[in-house]
């Protein structure tokens, strides 16, 4: 009988990874600065109070477990939607999107890369910001699409490289797919401004670029669920027929729930039904239809005025208590005694921050202070608590004097 | 072919953006290209009986189980770990890419029993998938990716439906050997035999566990043992697809014995299963792929390469259902009231075969109807014509698939009656 004798030990995952050496870590000191999940003050999981009671309002109701449609719950995906664009925007009223459940965001991006895969003609290209969420890239290569990039970050500044990025943009071939993360970019936490996003919206029309939004951290990045989403509304606006993934992840804590929306913004409601029954032959045959639990909360969540009240409250309150550790953070250094510009820690926005240490840095401070992140120096700010954003402050300090 | 192409181009001319820059994208379409699709066969049934309005409307074409009043059942036990699992106010985080830990050990355990070989040299690795077509996907894509020696994937004549667009889209090219035989509504031994021993090596050859579907034709067991054997001296690769464990017979141990026999026999098989039906979590997604491999050493380096695949799909799985069903296996009191909740559903089911026999004697039908007792699980094989499939749902409401699948769960006491009625009349 043949064997898999030969098949490789392949590689951990570069994120996932760093939480599973953390877990082998026996410092007590030690810091999980990996993975994007975000934690209370004291360093412990949160789950929002607005998902405890939308739960116990379900267990209630003793709702049965039946299947899904292919697409998922029909009063999710609406809500969903609703939430990206806006509750007056013409394209609801028109219902020229289709909005389907997906597994969180990654599962959104999934299903949008097959699509484009199967029915984008125009390229097999996507440019993708440099740098940009690692899993990106094996998302879109393992459904048939081809990397590229255009520049983001600009490493002198730490922050945006805008005259790199019109540039580059201003390069790509026509109908080649663009990436934009719409808040809180990750891994730098560097956002275009406004007014440069209606420099970008315009250069993307003009080289008739199809674009790609991905929206992982809506609510996340200001604090205010409406703020981060403009440009996501103002591309709409300005007549881009976008594609959008969404995540409920980071925004309602339902990480292991896996609660997203995949949305095709098409020409009219004639083209959205088309579009809609391509993508539910495309789904059948990799889940067939969406969890429902997850679905099940957000729904509830958004569509029961008390709890989406709470819901934007415990949203904006974790927003701010990261802010709160961004400046903690850049006066601890100050404090360590830290000569460096810090000040694009406090520039950054949303769940990471592009330190800007150096791979063997990084190293030394995993090493020596037991505080783990990702290679490119990423650090995600949700695992900073006021407990030890100090010695977190000393440990970069020593590594970077 | 070429119509599309030029659809394509038509379309594309259409996006190119004039000099000056000012565009009414709001007529500007990426998706002009793009077909209406045809619905779903299995699940637009679904779709086709929640439009009719005729009061007498049966829905026989998705297998959900219902019980006696046609309504969806969730199990006792499963509202039971629900409430266990409320009062521990968990977390939500991630789960690892290949799972809840405790769900993939009891997955795994339930299908191959605990004291066998291959989980005590853990030469298994499961992971916990989107329920059944998750995990067979999950398969299909490692068969794609990893499985040198053949594309093909040979499926029994039928299958179910969604089997052929989840391996095809992976990348495989589906075969078939011979299986239902439309003469006896049975078992087509003979037929599968001869096409499996003309199967090239190391094709891969899926094998439904128990409860085929779509036919309700199980092998015995003495024509396991010879499937076995053919499958053996012509080295494929086994992947066994077991959605109905428990659900079939009524004993979890007896609907997995082609699996465990399979292994005995030394075939390193790919396991998918599914506990959509079994323990009722349909929209939960709860399911597992399972590779056994030479060593515990092989069986690492798969479960990375798995990990590799899996996280640019879904990342991880959805939590919630996994949580479920691990607390019923684990709890002994749940894990005794849910064998005894599988036990009654699957004895429903056998009623209504009888009763839906006693029903077409009593309406005066002289065809032979015993295919309907001897086969086993969700569904029935009539035999019904597509012609005659179109008349029973046409004039009596009674939906089914094309190709005259019925889901026995779907028929009551209260209307197993009129389905016989239905059934005479299209049929005499």
């Amino acid at each position: 009988m043949r064997g898999l004798s030969w098949m490789q030990m392949g590689p951990p995952d570069p994120i996932l990874g760093v939480t599973e050496a953390f877990k082998r870590d026996t410092n007590p000191k030690k810091m999980n600065l990996g993975v994007g999940a975000y934690r209370d003050d004291k360093g412990k999981p949160f789950v929002l109070s607005c998902v405890r009671k939308a739960e116990a309002l379900i267990a209630a109701k003793q709702l049965d477990k039946e299947y899904l449609p292919i697409g998922g719950l029909g009063d999710f995906t609406k809500a969903c939607a609703q939430l990206a664009l806006g509750a007056n925007n013409e394209v609801l009223s028109s219902g020229r999107n289709i909005t389907v459940q997906t597994i969180s965001g990654t599962g959104s991006l999934r299903i949008g890369a097959n699509f484009l895969s199967r029915f984008h003609g125009g390229s097999r290209d996507v440019y993708l910001p440099k740098p940009s969420w690692g899993n990106h890239t094996p998302i879109f290569r393992d459904a048939g699409m081809q990397l590229k990039a255009y520049r983001y970050y600009d490493p002198s500044t730490c922050g945006f490289d805008f005259r790199g990025a019109l540039e580059d943009i201003s390069k790509i071939p026509e109908q080649s797919v663009i990436l934009l993360h719409a808040c809180a970019h990750n891994p730098t936490g560097v956002d275009p401004k406004q007014e440069q996003w209606k420099e970008i919206s315009d250069i993307v029309k003009k080289r008739n670029l199809l674009v790609f939004f991905d929206m992982a951290y809506q609510g996340f990045a200001s604090g205010d669920i409406d703020r981060d989403a403009w440009a996501v509304r103002y591309f709409i606006e300005q007549g881009h027929n976008i594609l959008l993934s969404q995540s409920f992840a980071k925004n309602m804590g339902l990480y292991g729930e896996r609660v997203g929306g995949f949305t095709v913004v098409c020409k009219d409601i004639e083209e959205s039904k088309r579009v809609e029954s391509q993508l539910k032959i495309l789904i059948r045959p990799i889940y067939s239809n969406p969890p429902m639990n997850g679905a099940r909360i957000a729904t509830t969540i958004l569509n029961t005025p008390e709890l989406r009240l709470l819901w934007l409250e415990e949203v904006h309150g974790m927003a701010n208590r990261i802010i709160k550790m961004r400046e903690q953070l850049v006066a601890g250094l100050k404090k360590s005694g830290s000569s460096h510009n810090w000040q694009h820690v406090i520039d950054q926005i949303g769940m990471f921050c592009f330190t800007g240490l150096k791979p063997e840095q990084v190293e030394r401070l995993t090493k020596e202070f037991s505080v783990y992140m990702t290679k490119d120096g990423r650090i995600s700010m949700a695992g900073i608590s006021s407990g030890n954003v100090g010695y977190l402050a000393e440990g970069i300090h020593a590594v970077t004097k």
